[in-house]
């Protein structure tokens, strides 16, 4: 597996300074949105504790309240089926479609589809899937994965898509009104809902005591998909797995807010049993889950609920987009998420951080992200998977870390440096923190020296 | 060992040390002004809040909101619509449906949410297909929070039930926000007592 070279992969949307503006301003404008619902919660940080609790208890009982949801849901009429890997959970889902001859599956966004290669496996054997979500549709078209789990194609400007559009379901390339280009995308889907042999939903959360699912969206493309062709089939990860229905009341409060600043998804659907004449299946994946909880350290992240908003706070995914991750999963999330998967491949990941915690912080279920991104960080350099150029630095550092007076010395050449070099010594191209971002101006002091002072004058 | 013995299996072998269950509380202590409260919730979520005209009622502010509709399909003893729901065999026939009229169950203050399930939509796809949708709530079937509401028990016997928020919205181009993306363009919620005619 070739490794994923997130620099490498940055510099071409670093390059271009549209679309990282844009991209930049709308994910902190998300971020604000968060803050400001946020503040008028008065319960927040409790729902936070709530959140994480629920979440930590269900993980530590997980196969108790599997095989209840299991249960609950072949009461309601569902048929279940356990998938150990992605492979297994592809091969489910062509059985089912083949054996109702079905040839048409739309479907609404779920990261663990994207996570099995689903779409390319069905479509080698002659399934179409249509993915409905308007963003997600934009990324299917592109051959691209979603660059961000709540918004897909936050990546790529409306002149992105009429260029797209033009070449793939029609309309103008030079296209610039975004109305015309939504309206596009919802008169091409439309008849291939109202064809559809077969509808297709990820899961949020799966309540253990119902035995049902709930599916959150904004553009009612799940209650679409699962409404209109009789047989509705849920891709679900073990971890989604909560206790009792009213816990949903924590999670269903928290999770919009905390992604996009709205108080609830326009849409919050939830599947028990299948309707009438109609034919419902519950796949349950592990995928790689089950191990990650055995690890001590990083179990932790299987609490997560996919709201996205330590991608939104990420000064680094912001600036290099969700694409340069390499993986399903981007920003500080997939830093932790995806190294589970396979270390080799994605070793550079926990190294696109800065360590300012706010992922941390914002984080509905009290994952410690970038303390976990830290954990990583150690186990790639015991694993010997540093690149040269950080074995170098981190070795000048360490010794000059070590050593108070060296590090003295070097503060103060750093204060002189900044304030006296020509611009052309501190944007380099060897300093890689230079580009896109300017220095702060250096105080006239270092503490230190502020202190030794402060020390003799009294 | 079939799969499902073996992901229980692991997971038994995995899981970390047992931690508690928290009880929930309702956080009903600063009570929702309900109607007030869900207006407010309803518009920032770009739902309408619209009173009928006591002449007239329900079919006729439809009839004033959609005066080109061609297809009204009702699922209500208040309208009389076009077509009645229970006439649709199909999903797929609500196609051409111009406006879907329901009456949700009980709605939410807190996020301006209203709840429909099989039982008041006869037919899932009602709340999707059609163009605009228009709902009759009483009042008195607003309640406070999302604790609330997921504490009811009609969660407990629908097949499919959801919390609707205004209508169908996008915002996965540039941030701008588009009303209509794949469902219905527009959801008015009219104030309509049961059994007021």
């Amino acid at each position: 597996m070739k490794k994923v070279d997130h620099v490498g992969y940055s510099k071409y949307f670093i390059a271009d300074e549209k679309h990282l503006e844009f991209h930049d301003r709308r994910l902190w404008a998300l971020r604000k949105a968060r803050d400001a619902e946020v503040s008028n919660i008065t319960e927040w940080e409790e729902l936070r504790g709530l959140a994480s609790a629920i979440k930590e208890h269900t993980l530590t009982h997980l196969a108790d309240y599997l095989e209840e949801f299991e249960c609950n849901a072949k009461a309601n009429g569902v048929i279940v089926h356990w998938a150990s890997d992605a492979q297994e959970h592809n091969r489910i889902v062509l059985e089912i479609l083949q054996s109702r001859q079905a040839k048409v599956l739309v479907k609404s966004k779920s990261m663990l589809t994207e996570e099995c290669e689903m779409r390319p496996y069905l479509e080698a054997r002659d399934i179409t899937v249509v993915e409905t979500d308007l963003g997600e549709r934009i990324q299917q078209l592109d051959k691209q994965m979603p660059s961000h789990i709540v918004v897909p194609a936050v990546h790529k400007l409306a002149t992105d898509v009429a260029e797209l559009f033009s070449r793939t379901i029609g309309g103008k390339p030079d296209e610039r009104s975004i109305p015309a280009l939504a309206e596009r995308q919802r008169q091409a889907t439309r008849p291939l809902f109202l064809n559809a042999d077969a509808g297709m939903t990820g899961c949020n959360f799966a309540v253990a005591e119902t035995g049902g699912i709930t599916v959150c969206t904004n553009e009612g493309n799940a209650d679409l998909s699962a409404n209109v062709p009789s047989l509705h089939i849920a891709s679900i990860g073990i971890e989604k797995l909560i206790p009792k229905l009213e816990h949903l009341g924590v999670f269903v409060r928290m999770l919009s807010r905390n992604a996009l600043g709205a108080p609830i998804t326009q849409y919050t659907s939830h599947f028990r049993s299948p309707r009438q004449g109609g034919e419902m299946h519950f796949i349950l994946v592990d995928n790689g889950r089950s191990e990650r909880l055995a690890m001590d350290d990083f179990w932790y992240s299987l609490k997560c609920i996919r709201c996205g908003a330590c991608m939104n706070t990420c000064p680094v995914y912001r600036r290099s987009s969700g694409l340069s991750y390499g993986g399903v999963y981007s920003g500080p999330i997939g830093a932790i998420i995806n190294p589970t998967f396979d270390l080799k491949k994605y070793s550079e990941l926990p190294f696109a951080s800065t360590m300012n915690g706010s992922c941390s912080n914002v984080c509905p279920v009290k994952i410690n992200i970038h303390e976990q991104i830290y954990k990583w960080r150690q186990i790639v350099a015991e694993n010997n998977e540093l690149s040269r150029a950080k074995k170098q630095s981190m070795k000048l550092a360490g010794k000059v870390l070590a050593s108070p007076k060296l590090y003295r010395t070097a503060v103060k050449g750093a204060l002189i440096a900044v304030e006296g070099l020509p611009r052309a010594v501190l944007y380099n191209p060897l300093n890689l923190w230079g580009r896109q971002r300017e220095l702060p101006e250096a105080p006239p002091q270092s503490f230190h020296d502020w202190y030794e002072q402060r020390k003799a004058k009294s | 060992m079939n799969s499902r013995h073996a992901i229980l299996n692991r997971l038994r072998q995995a899981q970390p040390a047992a931690r508690d269950l928290p009880a929930i509380p309702l956080f009903d202590t600063a009570r929702l002004n309900t109607v007030d409260d869900f207006r407010a919730a309803l518009a920032r979520m770009g739902g309408i809040w619209r009173e009928a005209p006591a002449n007239g009622g329900p079919e006729a502010l439809i009839a004033e909101l959609f005066p080109k509709a061609r297809s009204v399909v009702t699922a209500v003893p208040e309208v009389r619509g076009t077509r009645h729901i229970c006439d649709v065999r199909y999903p797929q026939e609500l196609d051409d449906v111009d406006v879907g009229v329901v009456r949700p169950a009980f709605a939410v203050a807190e996020t301006g949410s209203i709840w429909l399930s099989e039982r008041e939509y006869r037919m899932n796809a009602l709340g999707y297909l059609p163009q605009h949708l228009v709902a009759l709530l009483d009042p008195a079937d607003i309640i406070g929070n999302l604790h609330q509401a997921y504490r009811r028990r009609e969660f407990f016997d629908a097949r499919y039930a959801v919390l609707m928020s205004g209508p169908s919205a996008t915002a996965d181009i540039e941030g701008v926000l588009i009303r209509g993306a794949q469902g219905v363009r527009s959801l008015t919620i009219v104030p309509w007592p049961k059994g007021h005619r």
